[in-house]
Parts: C-alpha cells; sequence; structure tokens
C-alpha cells in the first residue's frame, strides 16, 4: 500500500506545465487534490512515470463572473469545500450549491478539486453529473491553445474523458439557468459521503403557465459515464408537473435509459427502482423551486 | 531515481526541514520521519479517516497527501492538541464521556473536531453524525462519541 517510484515535478506556471505535458505527456498523470489518484498510486493501479503536482500553479483557483453571460467561471484548482461555502456558487449555480455536500467528506473536499473530479470521470462521482445536468462548459488547454466542450461532449466513458495527454483540464464554465428555473439532486449511499447506490441531478423550467419548458435529469452509477435521460426528460415538455407525470417519466429513465452494474450493495435491479424513487423525488422539488422561482 | 525533494514546514508549531522521496505519504512521514506517531494508518486509501491531521487548520487525509505536498505549509498532529496532564477541552469530553475503546480513530476525530466545533459552536446531533462520517469506529457505535462532542460544546 505504497506508491511506486515517480518523478515529481510542481512547476509554478501553467504555461511550464503545459510545456511539461507537450514533452511528456504520455509518460504524465496531473495530480490535482489527489483524492483518487493518491489511492490509484497507494494500490499501485497508477504508475505514472512523472506526477506533474500542480497544487502550486497560480490562478487556477478563481470562482468568477466576468464573462458577461451571467454564467459563472471556476478554475479547475478550486478546493471542493471552497466551492460547498462560496456565495457566488449559492446564488447563481444552486444545483452546484446544494450538491457540494454530498461530494465524499470535509477532509477529503479540503483537498479535492473540481478540475480532478471532472477528469478523473468516475461514473459514480457527483461532479460530472451535475456538469452535464447544467450544460456546462469545459475549457482544456495545451501548450498550443484552448479549445471548450460540451460536459454532456466530455465524457467518454469510465474513467475516460475527451482530453489527451498533452492537454490539461483548466477551468469548468456554469451557465446562468433560465428564468423560472428549478433544481435538485438526490442520492442514496449508505454512510453520508460514500459513493452513492444511485443519485440523480435534475434541472428543469416552467412556461408562464406553469407546464414544463425544459428538463434534464442525468444519473450517477447507472452506467460507465453520466447517464443522460433524453428520452424520459421529453416527456415533460410542455406538460403540467404532476406526480403521474413524474412516475411516467421515472419509468422511462430507470427501465429504459440507463445500464446499472450493481455492486455488492445494490443489485442492478434495486438501483434502477433507487432511480425511480430519487427520479420523483428530485422532479418534485425542482418543479417546486421553479414555481417559487427562487433557484 | 533519484528525485528527492528538500521541504521546509511546520508541525505542531515546530520548523523542519528536511529531504523526502516524493512517493513518501505525509501519514508514513509524520510516524516514520518525525516519530509522531499519534496520527494513525488505517486504510491507506482515503476511507477510515484515522490519518486525519490539520493541513493550514483545516483537515485532511493525511494518507492522501505527498509529504513533498506539505512544503511551506502549516500542520497540526494529535500531538499538538494536548498533554497527558493537559488534554485539550475536546480530549477531556471525549475521557469524560468515554467517547473511545480501543483508541485507534480517536486521533483523526478530534482533528476533524477542532475545526468543525470552532466553526459550529452549538451543534444538533445530525450536524455531529455528519461531522463524524468521514471517520470509522469499530468500538463506540458512534454513540458516546456524539455525546463526547455534545459536552465539548456545552464545556466551551
Amino acid at each position: 500500500m505504497k506508491p511506486p517510484p515517480f518523478d515529481y515535478i510542481a512547476p509554478d506556471s501553467l504555461e511550464e506545465a503545459l510545456e511539461l505535458l507537450a514533452q511528456h505527456g504520455d509518460d504524465i498523470k496531473i495530480l490535482a487534490g489527489g483524492q483518487s489518484l493518491i489511492p490509484a498510486l497507494n494500490f499501485r493501479l497508477a504508475q505514472p512515470t512523472i506526477l506533474l503536482d500542480i497544487n502550486s500553479v497560480p490562478g487556477l483557483d478563481y470562482i468568477r463572473a466576468e464573462n458577461g453571460n451571467g454564467g459563472i467561471q471556476l478554475g479547475a484548482m478550486v478546493r471542493q469545500r471552497k466551492m460547498e461555502r462560496d456565495n457566488l456558487i449559492a446564488a447563481r449555480a444552486p444545483l452546484l450549491h446544494e450538491t457540494m455536500p454530498f461530494i465524499a467528506h470535509p477532509q477529503i473536499r479540503n483537498r479535492g478539486t473540481l478540475g480532478g473530479s471532472m477528469a478523473h470521470a468516475d461514473p459514480a462521482a457527483e461532479m460530472p453529473v451535475i456538469a452535464v445536468a447544467s450544460e456546462a462548459l469545459i475549457t482544456i488547454q495545451s501548450s498550443r491553445g484552448k479549445r471548450i466542450a460540451s460536459a454532456r461532449d466530455f465524457f467518454k466513458g469510465m474513467f475516460m474523458v475527451d482530453c489527451n495527454p498533452t492537454e490539461m483540464l483548466v477551468e469548468v464554465e456554469w451557465p446562468v439557468l433560465p428564468e423560472r428555473s428549478g433544481t435538485a439532486f438526490v442520492e442514496l449511499a449508505r454512510r453520508h459521503g460514500d459513493y452513492a447506490m444511485m443519485g440523480v441531478a435534475t434541472v428543469v423550467s416552467m412556461n408562464d403557465d406553469g407546464s414544463c419548458a425544459s428538463a434534464r435529469l442525468v444519473y450517477l452509477n447507472a452506467g460507465d459515464a453520466p447517464v443522460f435521460a433524453e428520452k424520459a426528460a421529453h416527456t415533460l415538455i410542455g406538460e403540467a408537473p404532476t406526480e403521474e407525470l413524474f412516475s411516467a417519466a421515472a419509468e422511462i429513465a430507470s427501465k429504459e435509459e440507463m445500464d446499472p452494474f450493481g455492486n455488492l450493495h445494490a443489485s442492478p435491479e434495486y438501483q434502477r427502482h433507487l432511480a425511480g424513487v430519487l427520479t420523483v423525488r428530485a422532479l418534485k422539488r425542482a418543479f417546486e423551486k421553479a414555481a417559487e422561482g427562487d433557484w | 531515481m533519484n528525485n528527492n525533494h528538500s521541504i521546509t514546514f511546520t508541525v505542531n508549531g515546530t520548523q523542519y526541514n528536511r529531504t523526502v522521496e516524493p512517493r513518501i505519504l505525509l501519514s508514513d512521514f509524520l510516524r516514520h520521519e518525525l516519530g509522531l506517531t499519534g496520527t494513525h494508518v488505517g486504510c491507506e486509501h482515503g476511507v477510515c479517516g484515522t490519518c486525519t491531521i490539520l493541513f493550514d487548520g483545516q483537515p485532511i487525509r493525511s494518507c492522501l497527501t505527498l509529504a513533498v505536498q506539505s512544503n511551506g505549509h502549516e500542520l497540526i498532529t494529535v500531538e499538538g492538541l494536548g498533554t497527558p496532564e493537559n488534554l485539550h477541552p475536546i480530549q477531556n469530553a471525549f475521557w469524560e464521556a468515554h467517547g473511545l475503546q480501543c483508541g485507534f480513530c480517536t486521533p483523526g476525530i478530534l482533528l476533524t473536531l477542532v475545526p468543525f466545533l470552532a466553526e459550529n459552536p452549538n451543534p444538533s446531533e445530525g450536524e455531529i453524525r455528519i461531522a463524524i462520517s468521514g471517520n470509522l469506529c469499530r468500538c463506540t457505535g458512534y454513540q458516546h462519541i456524539v455525546d463526547a462532542v455534545k459536552l465539548a460544546a456545552q464545556a466551551a
């Protein structure tokens, strides 16, 4: 249970970090918060030649609203604990705000980072799921420039993302929600902070007449990446939000749109059952918030 | 591979300058290099919480941090809380309320609770249980730990 030997480099500028990636990308693992990578090193599941510690790279831990589009931009190295307590996030990104306490334990959130969790892409993790539900935009940078990917395109599969070895995730933008929006995140874990057996994030908005204008449902631990239940969400559009409607959508999402693997604590059938129950709870809460108009 | 790094950091108010191999975990470094064996090592993958220490005042898993990453930072371990003659108020509450049996998990729980109680001087039982949810205890069933936290909050 000890990490294998590696070369350790802790650059003090982003340019230097990107240059190292350009030269040695295939041999490098980037160390952000380390809350998934260091266990993987301890188990020797990861054996990188070079560990590139970006904790001393300045300018990657900002939370700001500077693009003039109402959204907020977060640097990749923002600690999860800081996100949990941030007023701008609480005011502008309600789904992010309400989900933070579910991510592991305070001891983990004190080190764990936004970018690390996104780039690790554990299908049981919360951050990728809420990023997809929020239609977050991910900025990826290399020594040759920047590009932006939608969260939905970014997550490719289990621990796989659209980011090649010479690139680094540097920013995530959380777009502003439309008027009359509501969000909810619901999960069930055996112990608070453990990986959940099932979880769902939803973002909905209402028309002036109270019918559903838009809806997204995204699940964790329901497949090999965040599971976007498009068909279920589509059944809500234009309809008045009722519990019967939510149950019908939950049925479609849990039976037709996911492929949970099951584990020691929950069979795939039980995970589907949980997905159904949690979907109804999440939609109920999200539409209540949308009706109150105070996301 | 000779890739050792020189680091300077503070543990319980004492400054250290050491050379470390980068793969050494902070938990092992505290125990084996500095002899601070109050920090216990359980699962070594971030689940049990017994290696919790304070890193710039906030609790972290020392088994999920490399020693080399403590360069320039201030750490507090259980040795920095109190002494047998002069226990920290939280240690005293654990003593009074029988908040430990074998004691293996206790250092991590104490260091989780110091900043928690500083920020929440009057926590509810639910808040206490969430606060210690990242620390496993195999003896107490947690009830006496919760009692100890309540006692510490009252005493403060």
